[in-house]
């Protein structure tokens, strides 16, 4: 496997009141050029905080990201993020979103002409070219992440990380949005990490799935290859046992992880005085997909 | 994506009909009789209780005595008005006489300076208020906006100005008064002044009490950025320039705008007590000059610039509100 993309043993600790906290502790992933890989672990785990260092925004106090053979130590459009909550600028429109992200990143190598064809190309991919002229408050939010998409394929990415990108959308839109994605990956052949907290979502649309320990001190637990032909279809999948057992696979793991926190939480009220920081401080939110009924409806 | 299907096709024909919803009847009823009511009642409520008033000048002011009072200050502006037009008329016919008995240009030139000096009616410096309130409010926002924006961007900064900022922002415009004059005075010498000081006063006042707002605002704002738009532009590498320029100025301007107005309405307020002390021929001065007149009308006429500096202050908020409406992106919020 070429080495596209090298997480080596990363780790990094936040001052806090109640002392150094070690959120990641030596998280090791290599990606191959073209790869799916979703992150996978319970909230607080610090899926995000590895998204953030690949991305750049937050600096690794062990170890480093190797991205084709150069050390990633500050952000760029080379590593596009896709945010949870669109972050479009709302006082410009869809248009003007994209091109700002176009102008920016292309200022030098692409005429005026070309810059302009370019942001419609990519809204064209996710299908937003009929509202150019709207404004992000006038558009529903799976149109919002859409353009958000559009804006991080405008970069021309080496690496494309989505923290959640579905994560706010009814499930409906979710799953319109998850076709979509695999209509673009499968035009674009992107390196792509996404974090989701959704089980079906992870399955259907990566290569790997790494699930994380949890947090702190969170590295990676085990890592699931999907074995799944692609073009890969909701629908057919469902009654596919290979599926099936794959999701049952990450199922396990998350309620295995669930059981240790909860063993782990009621150890830490009995000696009080217990770390937290702001991210594990959260309450345990259920997983989406832990509860087999629902995730079932899900994908049909 | 049928999520399309739920927007209203034509935004225009939405507007429309948005229009045309509120002339209905009930919602007239509500939108005009209510307040008319409201306003009536007031009135009585004024008539009755301001007859039980005895001053040393009277009984206090009603409705009536107060319309009779504006109506009687309309006049004396409209006479004023065509007295002045007659002094120019005499003037022209000097001048044009001059000409034509062939007296030096010299003489002529003379003659046409002459200005008419007549008394400054009510409507007069209505407008001397609103000009000397323009022009401090503008130089305020001036100097508030950049400085906020500076200190908006860095904590260090807004720590140290936040303590001096804190510390002015409730001095009373009185208490700057006699310190600005001063210093007008002293520094303000010419022989020809394009301003007269006692506009200067009063302008200068205004603007040393409506900096805090827009500063305190405009830091807020700018500071208060999503951290989502700011990673955004660190993703882009924008350069401090265009991330000030793109994103954290549009982002900061509906909380510049609430400074502005909450800056120009203390403005209006700081006006007419400053007008008053620093002389300055506005509705401060008319007020002041009719309270030392203390003839049988005084207190109706000052009832008079009482409605006006409410209602002109009622306008300029307005005004504001307008203009935050059109420069502002952020057209769900609630503005009132």
């Amino acid at each position: 496997m070429n080495q596209y993309l090298e997480i080596s043993h990363v780790g990094i600790t936040f001052p806090t009141d109640n002392g150094p906290l070690t959120v990641l502790d030596g998280v090791d992933l290599k990606l191959a050029q073209g790869e799916f890989v979703s992150l996978i672990g319970h909230s607080g785990c610090g899926k995000s905080t590895v998204l953030n260092i690949v991305a750049g925004l937050l600096n690794a106090t062990e170890g480093g990201v190797v991205l084709e053979g150069k050390e990633v130590d500050e952000p760029g459009p080379d590593r596009a993020v896709v945010f949870q909550h669109h972050s479009l600028m709302p006082w410009l429109s869809v248009y003007d979103n994209v091109r700002l992200a176009v102008d920016q990143v292309f200022k030098k190598n692409k005429t005026k002409q070309e810059r302009h064809e370019w942001t419609l190309h990519n809204l064209e991919l996710v299908h937003m070219t009929h509202a150019l002229d709207r404004k992000p408050d006038e558009i529903s939010g799976g149109m919002k992440q859409r353009v958000g998409i559009a804006r991080a394929l405008a970069m021309e990415p080496k690496v494309l990380l989505m923290d959640e990108p579905f994560g706010a959308l009814d499930s409906l839109t979710r799953t319109h949005m998850q076709d979509s994605l695999m209509e673009i990956q499968a035009n674009l052949n992107n390196t792509v990490i996404m974090i989701t907290h959704d089980v079906d979502e992870a399955v259907l649309l990566s290569d790997r799935i790494v699930m994380m320990t949890n947090g702190p001190n969170a590295r990676v637990g085990e890592i699931l290859d999907i074995d799944l032909p692609r073009p890969r279809e909701r629908l057919a999948l469902a009654e596919n046992p290979t599926y099936n057992h794959y999701r049952a696979e990450v199922v396990r793991f998350l309620h295995e992880r669930h059981l240790q926190k909860e063993q782990r939480d009621s150890h830490d009220e009995n000696n009080e005085g217990s770390l937290s920081s702001p991210e594990t401080a959260e309450p345990d939110e259920q997983v989406k997909g832990a509860k087999p009924a629902t995730s079932v409806r899900l994908a049909s | 994506m049928n999520q399309t299907a739920t927007m209203t096709a034509n935004p225009v024909a939405e507007r429309i009909g948005q229009f045309a919803a509120s002339f209905h009847p009930i919602k007239v009823l509500k939108n005009l009789l209510v307040p008319f009511i409201a306003m009536m009642v007031f009135l009585l409520l004024w008539s009755a209780g301001a007859s039980q008033v005895q001053t040393s000048l009277g009984v206090f002011p009603g409705p009536a005595k107060v319309w009779e009072q504006s109506l009687s200050l309309w006049q004396e502006h409209q006479a004023e008005r065509v007295k002045e037009a007659a002094f120019y008329e005499r003037l022209q016919k000097r001048v044009d006489k001059a000409i034509a008995a062939g007296k030096p240009q010299e003489k002529i030139d003379r003659i046409k300076s002459r200005k008419y000096t007549g008394k400054e009616t009510f409507i007069d410096q209505i407008f001397t208020s609103l000009i000397t309130v323009a022009t401090g409010f503008l130089v305020a926002s001036l100097i508030a906006i950049p400085l906020g924006i500076i200190i908006g961007m860095n904590q260090t900064l807004y720590s140290a100005f936040n303590p001096i900022i804190q510390l002015l922002k409730p001095v009373s415009p009185l208490a700057w008064l006699p310190l600005v004059t001063m210093v007008v005075s002293a520094v303000y010498v010419s022989n020809d002044p394009m301003f007269s000081k006692s506009f200067l006063t009063s302008a200068i006042t205004v603007t040393l009490c409506c900096l805090w707002p827009t500063i305190l605002n405009t830091a807020v704002g700018v500071a208060g950025v999503d951290k989502d738009l700011i990673n955004v532009s660190r993703v882009l590498r924008l350069g401090w320039l265009t991330k000030t320029v793109k994103i954290v100025l549009p982002s900061s301007i509906p909380m510049m705008f609430t400074g502005l107005r909450l800056s120009l309405g203390i403005g209006w307020m700081v006006l007419i007590a400053a007008e008053m002390l620093a002389q300055n021929p506005g509705l401060g001065k008319f007020v002041w000059d009719e309270f030392q007149n203390g003839s049988s009308n005084s207190l109706a006429r000052i009832m008079v610039a009482v409605i006006a500096i409410g209602f002109i202050g009622f306008l300029l908020d307005r005004a504001m509100l307008t203009l935050q409406k059109i420069f502002s992106w952020d057209k769900n919020a609630i503005l009132r």
